[in-house]
């Protein structure tokens, strides 16, 4: 895909949809999911589809997307209802990437091949290691063969995209295994993968553990693993197209790149994030607030940012910088190759200016140039 | 106008916390000067960092009516000292105002340096000295000792010792007493022509510059036209009066009295104390002997942390000189710093109260380079220079020497310290002149040595190596060359005034090292190794490196993660505003502050 293909994407509509049930909360988790609480997957469900018959009539969807919690682990009449919804609604485009995020447990051909029919046609596996002493560090319930199982289920039912992530800077981790799990993710022949600094996050299960002493991920040696990713799955034929996402080419996550150009989605559930009309905007997180006010028929909203003018511009660098296609020239990019910090970071080989493309050349430093986008003012003229 | 033979002039001479102000309290008690209700504990100290610390800084001075036991009502003045070394000078001013004094001992620390250092100034001043042994109601006084090792030292017998607690008043009338006694009345010639002593002065913001004055000779009127003897500028007498401790105006003032005299002159530059004030119509011939400027003795860049206070600092920094003429500055240029100012003052206890008093009273946020002492250093036509800042320094080829300030310095500990202390005091390029026993358990070491060997921590050092027992005084006793070098500190290759130092060859690897390590704990990582290196000239001396950091980023940035990954980076971005740049090098506001800092070894 060309730069100027990539950015096409912020012309595209895409809409997310939160799927919060999992079968239990992985310890280094932040995201608003629950365990234990499928009793409420149906009442969820309708109100998630009261959320979209509320939401304005929008053009049809190029790329929806469902994220969790583990959309998977929820019954697929509900998973289809809700993309029913969205297409009498807003209509979904014929040749739109449907996604979805799923667990390698609970993924057989029987289901595949129901969703495949019900229109998903990408498949994104939380296989997150194929070191069993990894896995269980990382309190998850699979096994390596799991994922095999469940890669191979994905392309019997025909999924054109099937994507699996991974998490490496596990202390458990090693040079080796690390390199193991890549291999053993390229073998299933994957057309998209995601690898991951293992991250501590406040409010967590780990974030307390580390408070207490326990070891942490060393970014040092993140860094390093990070390096042995980009160059293992780049001789295997998946191009990096931003941080931490790689794909054969023509396999980017569309939905994605819609998020990535500053194009336009809208976001159904509990704490999810849409962006339209240059507000961004998020739902209540808990499961309970979210599914009380759409049952009383008000907003689910719990807060929104207005992105306009310059703010808009800054905002298309900082969600653009992350991607290996850059972004384009504007006043943007003129007032970052002005600033110290910015000259600092040209100096330092991260960023690059060439061609009416400014490009993050060290992935692992984008949030320095993150840092220097925020406080920029427009040049005066 | 007081008979004279009713008058006595005394100062109280004490360390920190052997109870002046306490005492100075249940005097203006006893005498009614206040009544109990406008009693406040330590009513002299007046300054908030003075009653905190339990240090006087300023002055102050107070006249009290006191009926003898004989019948007769006499007037006492009070003239305040302070009590740390660094304002020593404000010490021999005070006494030139005094008859007497009153050596003031605590009983269970018995005489200190400081103590004993004033008690000279006294006594070469030719003052009465009077020694009270003050809270014997303590548990641990042990009056005996201490009585001992005052009469080691004024001489006298171990009887004739007061014994208090100024803390419960006993023994307090008997003191009054005695100094009626003891302290000679004032000898002065009334029908001379004036002359009277500038001893004190401050700055009052509704009157001007308020001066404390003593009478020798002759009589002070209000309104007369005064001239001050040094300055030689006359000033009209607007009010003249004393300090009860309330300000009271009278209309004229007789030989050996104490008070205040405000001419409406706004500039205390203008008024030098120490002069001596006369009759513009009838003046005397010759002045009073006056005494020292005090002379700053320890340097230090001061700089505002936000670049834009600096006019704020410059403001404050006049503010304080209303009432501190010895505190002297000029504008100072730092490459990592900014624009500050290089100060001069009389010791390191001065710059911290500067310090302290522009960050609290003035709300300034300041970082302070290394302390530094005034070098000399003589260039090859013969020129001295005198260097208040390291980086003034001459290159090599450009000087022919440097010659450093060396103080005498007294030190009195328990003589169960002596080992430690010697140690401490040979570490520290010291030569031991002599030793004397004030009695068995205590000794007196004096010795010669570097001011800038003393400057930075040695007091904290020899706290610490004698359990807090032993005290320190020193003075001034001229240049010595020595074989001294400038240690810069590079940050990937660019020097930081800042931590530029001059220092003994033999100390520059030593202060190589300390510096490069510490910083290389202090300066985060970046996006490049940041070499910090420790150099004599062109010669690198230590190498320590910051290596890169290699990872500054977060792994996952989705549609849901904008806003609040926006939000964390802008406060990451207002943790990083407290830097300063060193060329490319981002350096923490507290590496400045916490490189220089004197450390515990």
């Amino acid at each position: 895909m060309t730069p100027l293909d990539v950015d096409r994407f912020a012309e595209s509509a895409a809409a997310y949809v939160h799927i919060p049930f999992c079968s239990s909360v992985c310890p280094y988790c932040d995201f608003a999911v629950v365990a234990g609480r499928d009793d409420m997957a149906a009442r969820y469900v309708a109100a998630v589809r009261a959320e979209i018959e509320r939401s304005e009539p929008w053009r049809s969807l190029d790329a929806v997307y469902f994220g969790g919690g583990t959309p998977s682990h929820v019954d697929t009449g509900l998973l289809v209802s809700i993309l029913e919804t969205l297409d009498a609604r807003h209509g979904i485009a014929a040749q739109a990437e449907i996604s979805l995020e799923a667990n390698p447990e609970d993924f057989v051909v029987g289901r595949a091949r129901e969703l495949r029919s019900a229109g998903f046609n990408r498949v994104s596996f939380g296989a997150q290691s194929f070191d069993p002493g990894v896995l269980s560090s990382l309190g998850r319930k699979h096994g390596p063969e799991h994922v095999s199982a469940s890669v191979v289920a994905a392309r019997t039912a025909e999924f054109a995209n099937v994507s699996v992530d991974l998490i490496y800077g596990t202390p458990e981790e090693t040079d080796t295994s690390w390199e193991q799990s890549l291999q053993l993710a390229v073998d299933q022949a994957v057309t998209h993968m995601s690898c991951y600094a293992l991250t501590v996050e406040r409010g967590t299960t780990l974030g307390r553990e580390v408070a207490e002493g326990a070891p942490g991920p060393d970014p040092d040696v993140q860094a390093r693993r990070y390096d042995q990713a980009s160059l293992f799955l780049e001789s295997a034929g998946l191009e990096r197209y931003e941080v931490s996402n790689w794909s054969r080419p023509g396999y980017e996550c569309r939905y994605n790149l819609v998020v990535w150009a500053q194009g336009e989605y809208e976001a159904y559930g509990n704490g999810a994030h849409g962006f339209r009309r240059g507000v961004r905007y998020r739902n209540h997180r808990r499961l309970d607030a979210y599914i009380d006010r759409i049952e009383a028929g008000t907003s689910a909203r719990a807060g929104e940012d207005a992105v306009t003018g310059w703010d808009a511009e800054l905002d298309r660098l900082f969600v653009g910088f992350r991607r290996s296609a850059g972004v384009s020239e504007g006043p943007g990019t003129d007032a970052l190759r002005a600033s110290d910090e910015g000259r600092n970071l040209i100096e330092a080989g991260v960023l690059t200016f060439d061609d009416g493309r400014v490009n993050v050349r060290k992935p692992l430093f984008t949030d320095a140039v993150h840092r220097s986008v925020l406080s920029l003012t427009p040049l005066s003229s | 106008m007081t008979d004279q033979a009713r008058i006595r002039n005394f100062s109280i001479i004490a360390h920190i916390d052997h109870g002046k102000s306490t005492l100075a309290d249940r005097l203006l008690e006893m005498t009614g000067a206040v009544t109990a209700r406008e009693m406040r504990e330590q009513l002299l100290d007046s300054m908030d960092l003075e009653r905190e610390r339990g240090i006087t800084i300023k002055a102050q001075t107070v006249r009290l009516e006191y009926q003898a036991a004989d019948g007769q009502t006499h007037v006492l003045n009070l003239i305040d000292t302070p009590g740390h070394v660094d304002f020593s000078y404000e010490v021999s001013r005070s006494l030139a105002a005094c008859e007497g004094a009153l050596l003031l001992v605590d009983a269970a620390q018995g005489v200190q340096a400081q103590t004993l250092a004033n008690s000279y100034l006294a006594i070469d001043a030719g003052l009465e000295v009077i020694p009270a042994i003050n809270k014997i109601d303590l548990p641990a006084a042990n009056p005996d000792q201490a009585a001992e090792e005052v009469i080691g030292i004024i001489g006298g017998s171990p009887k004739d010792v007061l014994r208090i607690s100024a803390k419960t008043g006993e023994g307090v009338a008997q003191l009054l007493e005695t100094l009626v006694k003891e302290v000679p009345a004032p000898t002065g010639d009334p029908d001379a022509a004036l002359r009277a002593l500038v001893f004190d002065s401050y700055f009052d913001a509704y009157r001007g510059v308020v001066c404390y004055v003593r009478v020798v000779d002759g009589r002070l009127d209000s309104g007369d036209d005064l001239r001050f003897m040094a300055t030689n500028e006359v000033h009209e007498a607007d009010e003249i009066g004393f300090l009860r401790p309330k300000a009271e105006p009278v209309a004229s003032m007789g030989p050996g009295e104490v008070g205040y005299l405000i001419t409406g002159v706004k500039e205390i530059d203008r008024i030098k104390v120490g002069d001596t004030i006369t009759n513009a119509a009838r003046p005397a011939s010759d002045p009073l002997p006056g005494y020292d400027e005090p002379k700053p003795m320890v340097f230090s860049g001061l700089f505002p942390t936000d670049g834009d206070d600096f006019e704020k600092l410059r403001e404050a920094l006049e503010k304080l000189r209303l009432n501190d003429a010895s505190l002297v500055w000029e504008p100072e240029t730092s490459k990592a710093l900014g624009f500050g100012f290089r100060c001069g003052f009389l010791g390191l206890l001065h710059m911290e109260i500067v310090r302290e008093r522009l960050e609290r009273e003035y709300d300034l946020d300041l970082v302070a380079t290394a302390p530094s002492v005034a070098y000399r250093v003589s260039l090859p036509d013969g020129e001295v220079r005198e260097l208040r800042s390291p980086q003034d320094l001459p290159e090599a080829n450009d000087r022919e020497a440097i010659a450093e300030p060396y103080v005498k310095a007294m030190i009195l500990a328990p003589s169960e310290y002596v080992g430690p202390i010697m140690e401490l005091a040979t570490a520290r390029r010291a030569v031991v002149g002599s030793m004397n026993y004030l009695s068995p358990e205590r000794v007196e070491l004096d010795f010669e040595v570097p001011l800038a060997e003393i400057v930075f921590d040695f007091f904290d050092l020899l706290k610490s190596r004698t359990k807090g027992y032993a005290s320190l005084d020193y003075e001034q006793a001229g240049y010595r060359v020595a074989d001294l070098v400038k240690v810069d500190i590079l940050l990937n290759g660019i020097p930081v005034d800042a931590f530029s130092a001059i220092v003994h060859r033999d100390n520059a690897d030593e202060y190589g090292k300390k510096m490069t390590g510490r910083l290389r704990e202090l300066i985060p990582r970046q996006l490049f190794d940041v070499p910090i290196q420790a150099a004599i000239g062109g010669r690198i001396i230590s190498r320590e490196t910051v290596k890169a950091t290699r990872k500054d980023v977060t792994a996952k940035c989705y549609g849901g993660d904008i806003s609040r990954k926006k939000k964390l980076l802008q406060r990451q971005k207002e943790g990083k505003k407290r830097m300063k740049m060193v060329g490319s090098v981002e350096v923490p506001q507290e590496a400045f502050v916490a490189a220089l800092k004197v450390d515990d070894e």
